[in-house]
């Protein structure tokens, strides 16, 4: 039961072969037995799961249930859940237990969807190795000596370990493509503003977003389907009617035409990388798809940009976690500023602590103006990169990230070796655009992604690319060894 | 050396809304701490902001009011700084772009004069919460209020135009109206729904530098403000009279102890790295809102003076007292709907009234006599029934709750008698039972008759139980005593 896709799930559950019930047990006992060979999960909610998978039994027997109903899932431990702890990857948070739903949960449970617990993280999102964790490194199910990816890492290993079918992650620089990519599933990052941000605990507001990960790109669609809404909660929430994104999978992608910007196979490529996304390329123009060479002129400037804007944004956003309201607080603070000091030294780990101090000085009085002040100037012309390139393409295409999985502690002592990690991903937040990575390939038993990024809203032409490249090649099927 | 003050006011005025600038927790005052405040009030993780558009609409009635420029596209800030009233530990507020522009409010000083004060922005921003450090808390602890966390302000910054604690105070007491006046504000002083800081420097006269500035902040009376500025003033002329410099400083004033002391200086300010905040868009207000709120917008206190000067044949000095607060000319004009008679009910709200509302820190909308009562009191006044002197002993009675003037004059027999036959009666009866008193008054020169008339009178009203109307029997008494002559 755990190779079948969602989309196979629901029929399956539609015809009765089995139940959501049987469903969420064969994937509870599956975690609770191999979860800890890769510390995807961090906290497994077997009763509430067998309860809402009975629920969503009954929907089922009733004939007029939501797709996902009854379908097992995973949340990032981002996404606060009611009464079940959210940690963000924390021992800041160790101890919270939210009395509210996340939008992106709240979707999901209306629809009669099953929770079976919260991934691992990086802490408070912020990592590309899913090393910063409070609860300890996730392993990646296909080398378990190497990274996931991150900061979704937790997410992206549960389903590569069919630990779930499906699950949620959230991707400020590349945390959700990245992971994708390592990890050798599909995963999606929507347009800024498709997917509400309430109850996401804040990394970056203005890069942040929701998005799904699964095997396929017709999962992701399925999942996205539940996901988007516009949300009154949620300010830069965009109200516009979310399209039935499994409608348009099976359109034909002759005359598509994908620009390749010649930035993304520059130096710091790895061959093999290199290689796997040529092929894949080439596979999608047997499909008559047409390739265009195009220029992004200023990617160079997206990785500086986004770790001055990034962290400013967190530098406020984690303010909060001040000992004084939930969470974390120190034994015995001798005074305000002790409790301030010792709370956040001790609750925060060292990547947290590294970029709120980063954000805090971009920020201060006589820096703003040449750190904040031009990160913002470059960010628009990041985006006025994209809208130019968009102009003569449907869709950019290129690798998700420069090399395949690496192993645990060898960008830990640099801190701009593991940024530059999101090099390929981190233009489209900061432009706000969608971009997915699905998987083109192995490199010394690793997978590879390639990340398809789209105009604003296009998510639908994304997936319906993602979509028709999966039904040529049979990447995304493959499991990792005795999985 | 003369010396010439210099004051500049930044003034925060809670906006009237229901609930609060980001979130739908109510903003009444005086709940159970913490029984006001939501998840997004308590800042917790993944909550996020949504502009209460009425705060925004009741920014732009301001604006209007001061005919200051509004601008179509402001832009909230997050201004960091740790402290445990403030949840979030940053403050959303305006600071590039604030809603409200230039604009200015015209006082009027003492010598019958106007003085226009320029306003250099009004912005929005939320109100923090509040710690306590004593109280039933046990020692040692401090407790945080987050009632008030999220309350939406606008925070009006004056130009240093001011010259003296006189002309601030006229300037605080004209927003005060002005804002009362449109309704975005409840002008609850004690409550802090208006709370002052007050900028003072102090400079040789005739000079056009500026000296070192003062803020002392968090002014919730206008006394305290006056009298915080009038130390303040004086501390720095001593000071710089005594060979010292004044420093930039933020200073606190005790209304209760008189006490004003430094709470830092500029060196220890804090660096609030502003910037946009991400969570929330920029604010558009169209200009179809801006005209219909232009439409919708109350008659302004010095439109409300010259009608009431007009309209009810007041002099400039009560219209002036009775138009610039709303609540006193709410009060006024329903009350002289009732009386048909402004001058008189002016007169008992401005004396009588306003004395005893004053005395037990009423104000006009829990005004133990209401509007409908005084005009009936008024009423009974103006035909006569009762002498001022009655009227004043009625007044008490409706304070007390004990029924309407009329209903307490006729059950506690207050109506002045006017009719003469009975006031002859009385009259004749107190002349024959004081022969040697009229004895007195006959043998008196013409100069010293005129004293002795009080002490008839005086027996009269007490035979009368103080109804008989003085006018009638003064006519009368002296008919008597001139035919004895």
């Amino acid at each position: 039961m755990h190779n079948l896709t969602i989309a196979e799930l629901i029929k399956g559950l539609q015809k009765k072969e089995f139940s959501s019930v049987e469903l969420t047990q064969h994937f509870l006992e599956r975690i609770r037995q191999i979860n800890d060979q890769f510390n995807a999960v961090i906290t497994v909610t077997a009763v509430q799961a067998l309860k809402a998978a009975a629920l969503a039994d009954e929907q089922l027997a009733q004939g007029k249930a939501h797709p996902m109903c009854g379908i097992p899932l995973l949340h990032k431990d981002i996404f606060c859940t009611s009464d079940v702890r959210t940690s963000c990857g924390s021992k800041m948070l160790d101890n919270f237990v939210p009395p509210y739903n996340a939008t992106v949960v709240e979707n999901f449970e209306q629809a009669g969807a099953v929770m079976l617990g919260k991934t691992n993280m990086d802490e408070f999102a912020m990592g590309s190795s899913n090393e910063t964790s409070f609860y300890g490194p996730v392993k990646n199910p296909w080398a378990t000596d190497s990274v996931p990816g991150g900061s979704s890492g937790g997410s992206a290993a549960a389903i590569a370990a069919r630990l779930a079918p499906g699950a949620t992650a959230t991707d400020t620089g590349g945390s959700i493509r990245q992971p994708a990519a390592l990890c050798g599933i599909s995963g999606l990052k929507p347009t800024y503003g498709r997917v509400s941000r309430w109850g996401m605990i804040a990394f970056a507001s203005s890069l942040d977003q929701a998005g799904p990960m699964a095997r396929t790109a017709e999962d992701c669609a399925i999942l996205l389907n539940c996901m988007a809404s516009f949300d009154e909660k949620d300010s830069t929430s965009v109200e516009k009617d979310v399209p039935d994104y499994s409608a348009s999978l099976r359109d034909s992608i002759k005359g598509l035409k994908i620009g390749i910007p010649k930035e993304y196979f520059s130096e710091g490529l790895h061959p093999g990388t290199k290689d796997a996304v040529r092929t894949a390329l080439a596979q999608l123009e047997s499909e008559g798809a047409e390739l265009v060479d195009i220029s992004l002129p200023n990617s160079s400037l997206s990785v500086p940009a986004y770790y001055v804007i990034a962290p400013a944004e967190a530098s406020a956003n984690l303010s909060r976690f001040d000992g004084v309201k939930y969470g974390y607080r120190c034994e015995n603070p001798k005074d305000l500023q002790d409790l301030y000091c010792r709370t956040r030294s001790e609750g925060f780990g060292e990547e947290v602590q590294r970029r709120i101090l980063i954000g805090t000085y971009c920020l201060s009085a006589g820096y703003y103006d040449a750190y904040y002040g031009k990160a913002q100037q470059v960010r628009q012309l990041i985006q006025q990169d994209f809208s130019e390139a968009f102009k003569s393409v449907d869709l950019i295409m290129g690798p998700t990230c420069p090399s395949p999985a690496f192993k645990f502690g060898a960008k830990g002592d640099d801190p701009v070796a593991m940024y530059l990690e999101d090099i390929y991903t981190i233009a489209t937040n900061l432009a706000g655009l969608p971009g997915m990575s699905v998987p083109c390939g192995m490199v010394e038993g690793k997978p590879v992604g390639l990340q398809i990024i789209g105009n604003y809203f296009d998510e639908s032409r994304i997936l319906n690319a993602a979509h028709q490249f999966q039904q040529i090649t049979d990447w995304h099927t493959q499991a990792p060894e005795g999985l | 050396m003369n010396w010439e003050t210099v004051i500049g006011l930044e003034i925060h005025v809670q906006l009237a809304t229901k609930t609060k600038i980001f979130s739908g927790a109510s903003t009444s005052f005086g709940a159970e701490p913490n029984s006001q405040a939501c998840a997004v009030d308590l800042a917790m993780p993944g909550t996020l902001p949504v502009l209460n558009k009425q705060a925004v609409h009741y920014a732009v009635m301001f604006g209007l009011a001061i005919d200051a420029e509004i601008e179509q596209e402001s832009v909230f800030e997050r201004k960091n700084y740790f402290y445990p009233d403030l949840p979030k530990g940053y403050q959303t507020t305006q600071l590039e772009k604030p809603v409200v522009g230039r604009g200015s409010v015209v006082i009027q000083l003492e010598d019958g004069t106007n003085k226009a004060i320029r306003i250099h922005h009004a912005h929005l921003e939320e109100d923090a919460g509040k710690s306590t450090h004593e109280g039933d808390l046990p020692h040692g602890v401090s407790g945080v209020d987050l009632n008030r966390a999220g309350t939406p302000l606008i925070e009006i910054v004056s130009e240093p135009d001011m010259r003296s604690a006189e002309e601030a105070v006229a300037f605080a007491k004209k927003l005060h109206s002005i804002v009362t006046s449109i309704g975005i504000c409840d002008g609850e002083m004690s409550q802090g729904s208006m709370r002052f800081d007050v900028n003072v420097s102090v400079r040789p006269t005739g000079s056009s530098t500026l000296g070192t500035r003062t803020e002392t902040k968090n002014l919730n009376s206008f006394k305290f403000m006056e009298e915080a500025i009038e130390r303040e003033v004086e501390r720095q002329i001593d000071l710089i009279e005594d060979g010292g410099t004044v420093i930039q400083e933020t200073r606190l004033y005790n209304g209760d102890t008189k006490v004003a002391k430094s709470m830092r200086s500029k060196e220890e300010a804090n660096d609030y790295r502003y910037f946009p905040c991400p969570d929330l868009l920029p604010v558009i207000v169209t200009d179809e809102t801006i005209e219909e709120l232009r439409r919708s917008l109350p008659e302004l206190p010095d439109a409300r003076v010259e009608r009431f000067i007009h309209e009810y044949s007041l002099s400039a000095y009560d219209a002036n007292i009775l138009a610039s607060d709303s609540t006193m000319s709410v009060f006024f004009e329903s009350s002289t709907a009732h009386s048909d008679n402004p001058k008189l009910t002016a007169n008992w709200m401005i004396g009588e009234l306003t004395a005893r509302l004053n005395n037990e820190n009423l104000t006009f909308i829990n005004s133990p006599v209401s509007a409908e009562q005084l005009a009936g009191l008024v009423a009974r006044v103006a035909d006569n029934s009762i002498s001022n002197k009655m009227a004043k002993q009625v007044f008490d009675a409706i304070w007390q709750g004990e029924g309407s003037a009329d209903e307490i004059i006729e059950i506690k027999g207050l109506k002045q008698v006017s009719d003469s036959g009975a006031l002859e009666k009385i009259v004749n009866d107190v002349l024959e039972a004081n022969p040697a008193m009229v004895e007195d008054f006959v043998n008196s020169d013409e100069g010293k008759r005129k004293k002795k008339l009080g002490g008839f009178m005086g027996q009269i009203m007490k035979a009368s139980k103080g109804q008989a109307n003085p006018q009638q029997v003064n006519q009368i008494l002296l008919k008597k005593l001139n035919e004895l002559l």
